[in-house]
């Protein structure tokens, strides 16, 4: 297939930015959508152009290194599906295709379609975990834990930290990935002892990066690759932000 | 060079107690006067730094990446093995270990195999202690499933996300020790050489990915845990991003590099499309519990099968060829890795190929009859999920296509009992070093192996080294002419690839390396082959030194040149895999030379002249290099051949 596309190109941080037009032939429709993009990036060397940058590794759906807003959507108009695992048979021939960096001022773009999600990172320094050393612990058949609720944690631990829910909030709100990470700890008995503190010190760490508020619009759990729902931003607001809970 | 593995002594069960009674630890006070370097994020890098900041170290830790979270450990999907006997079905810290030396085929340490048994059952309790929501049954216990090479039930997961979930936890432990202060990230940073200083590892250069800029970093010792090098392939089930560059440079500088030969093709992965593809999807192998393998009994339905005029459902049970049952009755489809891809490659090789004519069939008609299809979602709906995004066909209703694909190297850096390399002061763990799964690897035991190095074994056994250290002041990089010099060796190195200016592009040439190393050194070798290759991956070095081009600058993100640089590394390290092949004149594990097979088409090994492990001294590029052995004797176990029968 032929297709055109509409690519965000930034030299650096503080640079403005703009889109460049770029024709492609002869793409395959069984081609990942980032095949297509190293295409293009073959197709501009040849032609003495800088190519694309553009952030990828695992390409299979889980690391979450891969991003992009495709023609306005969060990893593209698959369901469920990371820009990686989207592949060229959801496009038509002689389409048109826009292609931009995560937008949020959390995440500042560093060049081209790469950006900077070290705030994710900051967020989790700050409590997303168990506090436990090496060594510390007992017998993993120690403490029975219900099947649903293991589930329930599971759910919430697929979070692959891509940021798409930030990149499709209108405020962008990093409220998903935050909520996906308490719920993941606090459903099981070993996460249950620092609940309160962990997520209150993930939410002030999420306001001072620069976050937005969340203001239940659900535009995250559309676009969401791995299924993360509202149940944990419910969750969330209702265990451990309304009340005044002692951490 | 004489090769001492440090075994220590009395029985294999007393071994790792043994030595942990006698060896010379770091007092508490001093931890924190010693700076221990980490390179890699992964289950290995990341449990060994945040073990060892709880201890007290400072560690600066690195990876090539964004985050830590995005180690390619994230991607193993079907489990960790442990002896937990959880099932109650006769499993045990022997047998585990047993299993794992058969199944490596004869060809790894015994001691380091035991240990590696020892320690998995606290793994499995310390990754629960970190929240890792592995699957459970009713009752609220863990639950379990089996793998390839084992007759047990001994593996754990989280749905198809077990490495995932096992890296979150360990994150999580990095994470923790980060927030004290006791580790220094750095993303987007890629170590590109080692910095010696009187014979020992004291540092590492670096380059920022973002903006170009190189720097040094001063530790008492280097730990490397930068995983496996399976992209010398070009494609291969690893991230794109995998290298083996810093074992590479480690190599380069005096470290041995064991079995590079030994090399884990996957029997189960979504075959190739075309020639645009970047990299091959794995289908763990935990799809074999249900999943049965077939292809056509009679030629003429395959040939209709590919032309487009059959579907696999067409095809009556009778003539259905379950090549795996067949041959192999006592595992079935459950024999372990190597052999499921070579008669898969018999099968295909023979003309009764389906799809490309390089794919076979994984069934699970029956499975569904007999469980539903509600059980089979809830086992694999994500696999099954991520095979119709990529392929395009339903696997509840027509059967799955797959083959085999590169996956994992057993082979890498030489290690001793203390995980330390023939440079002192220099560690490897994880994948990238050669230890535990001999000549193949068991599925589900890299997992285990990377956090056991990182959790358990490392923490202790580099105390043996530092306590030596303590005397040794730390270095100002900036200011020690070794480090300057290790610098400017890597400034000239890019400026060079700058140079070139040449004609094609990295990709091109990696392309290139690929279809040589797959043609000569992959699943079916032949002295003539690994011959004509050797000479082959020579030539196309010198194209790549002569040719490449990489367009851009330095000192921003350029793709190119990261990708050349780990290229140049591949370039010489196929050759070695060539060379290691060529000598190894035996059929074991992974290695399968084609003059080395019994009449029946299976592995011949050869005990009475191979039971070593090769490892192999850097002499310069192009140049051949020395080999090293390191015999290997067997008290515990009784070697035999390997019969899944
Ligand atoms: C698709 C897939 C599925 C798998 N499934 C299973 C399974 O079910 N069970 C199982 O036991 N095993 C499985 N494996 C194997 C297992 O996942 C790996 O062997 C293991 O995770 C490797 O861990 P590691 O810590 O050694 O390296 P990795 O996780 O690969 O980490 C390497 C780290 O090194 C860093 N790095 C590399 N080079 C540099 C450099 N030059 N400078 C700085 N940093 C660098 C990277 O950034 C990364 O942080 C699977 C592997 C794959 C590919
Ligand atoms: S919650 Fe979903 S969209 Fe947000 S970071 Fe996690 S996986 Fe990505
Ligand atoms: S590249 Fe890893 S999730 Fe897309």
């Amino acid at each position: 297939m032929d297709l055109t596309l509409k690519v965000w190109r930034q030299a650096d941080r503080k640079s403005k930015g703009n889109f460049e037009t770029y024709q492609i032939k002869d793409i395959s429709p069984d081609s990942s959508f980032l095949e297509m993009l190293d295409e293009l990036n073959e197709q501009l060397i040849r032609e003495g152009i800088e190519p694309v940058a553009f952030d990828h590794d695992c390409r299979e759906g889980i690391c979450g290194m891969c991003s992009l807003f495709i023609n306005g959507r969060a990893h593209g108009p698959g369901h469920e599906t990371t820009t990686c695992q989207l592949h060229m048979r959801k496009f038509k021939d002689g389409d048109t295709i826009v292609i931009e960096p995560w937008r949020a001022g959390a995440f500042p773009v560093i060049k081209d379609l790469v950006v900077d999600r070290g705030a994710f990172d900051k967020i989790l320094q700050a409590g997303g975990f168990i506090s436990v050393n090496t060594g510390n612990a007992q017998d993993a058949n120690a403490i029975p834990i219900k099947k649903f609720q293991s589930d329930e944690a599971m759910d919430a631990a697929a979070c692959i930290g891509c940021g798409a829910c930030v990149a499709t909030c209108k405020n962008s709100s990093a409220m998903l990935f935050v909520a996906s990470k308490v719920s993941h700890l606090a459903l099981l008995p070993q996460g249950k002892v620092e609940a309160v503190r962990r997520a209150k010190a993930m939410v002030a760490k999420m306001d001072e990066l620069g976050f937005g508020s969340c203001t239940n619009t659900g535009a995250c759990e559309v676009e969401c690759p791995k299924g993360i729902t509202l149940t944990h931003i419910a969750r969330l607001n209702r265990e451990f932000l309304s009340a005044n809970l002692k951490p | 060079m004489k090769l001492d593995g440090k075994i220590p002594a009395g029985t294999i069960a007393e071994k790792w107690s043994n030595y942990k009674a006698s060896q010379n630890l770091v007092n508490p006070a001093n931890k924190r006067k010693f700076d221990v370097i980490v390179v890699g994020t992964g289950l290995g890098g990341a449990s060994a730094a945040a073990s060892l900041a709880e201890l007290g170290f400072k560690v600066k830790i690195f990876c090539y990446q964004d985050t830590p979270r995005r180690a390619h450990s994230i991607a193993a999907q079907g489990g960790i093995n442990a002896a937990k006997n959880y099932q109650n079905d006769g499993d045990s810290i022997y047998r585990l270990f047993y299993d794992t030396v058969k199944g490596g085929d004869y060809r790894s340490r015994e001691a380091n195999v035991y240990r590696l048994a020892e320690v998995s059952n606290q793994i499995i309790d310390q990754c629960v202690a970190q929240g890792v929501p592995f699957a459970r049954d009713y009752g609220g216990y863990l639950a379990n499933r089996s793998f390839g090479g084992a007759l047990v039930s001994r593996t754990f997961y989280a749905r198809g996300q077990t490495g995932q979930q096992l890296l979150l936890g360990a994150y999580g432990a990095l994470n923790r020790q980060i927030a004290a202060g006791n580790v220094t990230l750095y993303t987007r940073t890629e170590m590109m050489d080692l910095v010696m200083v009187d014979g020992h590892a004291r540092g590492i250069v670096t380059r920022s990915l973002l903006d170009g800029k190189l720097d040094t970093h001063f530790g008492h010792a280097v730990v490397l845990a930068t995983g496996g090098y399976g992209n010398v392939y070009f494609l291969s089930t690893n991230a794109m991003g995998s290298n083996i560059s810093a074992a590479w440079r480690a190599h380069q500088k005096g470290a041995l590099f064991a079995n590079p030969a030994f090399v884990q093709i996957h029997p189960t992965c979504i075959p190739v499309h075309g020639t645009a593809q970047s990299k091959l999807t794995l289908m763990s192998e935990s799809l074999r519990n249900d999943g049965r393998i077939w292809v056509p009994k009679n030629k003429e339905d395959a040939e209709k099968i590919r032309a487009g005029k059959l579907k696999p459902v067409d095809i009556p049970e009778e003539n259905r060829d379950y090549y795996l049952e067949r041959r192999y009755p006592a595992f079935g489809n459950l024999v372990p890795r190597d052999v499921a891809s070579r008669a898969a490659k018999e099968r295909c090789d023979a003309g009764y190929g389906v799809g490309t004519g390089k794919a076979v069939y994984l069934d699970f008609q029956d499975a569904i009859k007999r469980l539903g299809k509600d059980v089979i979602e809830a086992r694999y709906g994500n696999l099954f999920q991520m095979y119709e995004k990529i392929v395009d066909h339903n696997p509840y209703e027509t059967p799955m296509m797959i083959y085999p694909a590169i996956h994992y190297t057993m082979g890498g850096l030489w290690v001793d009992y203390e995980l330390q390399t023939t440079i002192p002061g220099l560690f490897a763990i994880g994948e990238v070093n050669f230890s535990d799964h001999g000549a193949n690897r068991l599925g589900a035991s890299a997992l285990m192996q990377g956090l056991a190095d990182g959790y358990f074994v490392l923490p202790f056994t580099i105390q043996n080294y530092l306590a030596d250290q303590l005397s040794l002041k730390r270095m100002d990089p900036a200011e020690h002419p070794e480090f300057k010099t290790a610098l400017e060796q890597t400034r000239s190195r890019i400026d060079k690839l700058f140079k070139i200016k040449g004609t094609r592009s990295v990709d091109s040439i990696h392309k290139e390396l690929g279809h040589i190393m797959w043609d000569h050194v992959g699943m079916a070798r032949t002295k003539e082959n690994l011959e004509a290759g050797i000479e082959k991956i020579a030539k196309l070095r010198d194209e790549f030194w002569q040719n490449v081009h990489i367009p851009g600058r330095d000192d921003t993100i350029n793709l190119e040149l990261e990708k050349a640089n780990r290229l140049a590394d591949f370039l010489e390290l196929g050759e070695l895999m060539a060379r290691d092949a060529l000598h190894r004149e035996e059929s074991c594990g992974g290695h399968f030379r084609e003059e080395y097979k019994t009449e029946e088409g299976e592995a011949l090994r050869n005990d009475k002249d191979f039971m070593y492990v090769a490892a192999w001294g850097y002499k310069g590029a192009g140049k051949a290099p020395e080999l090293n052995k390191e015999p290997l004797s067997f008290e515990y176990i009784e070697v035999k051949t390997r019969n899944y029968k």
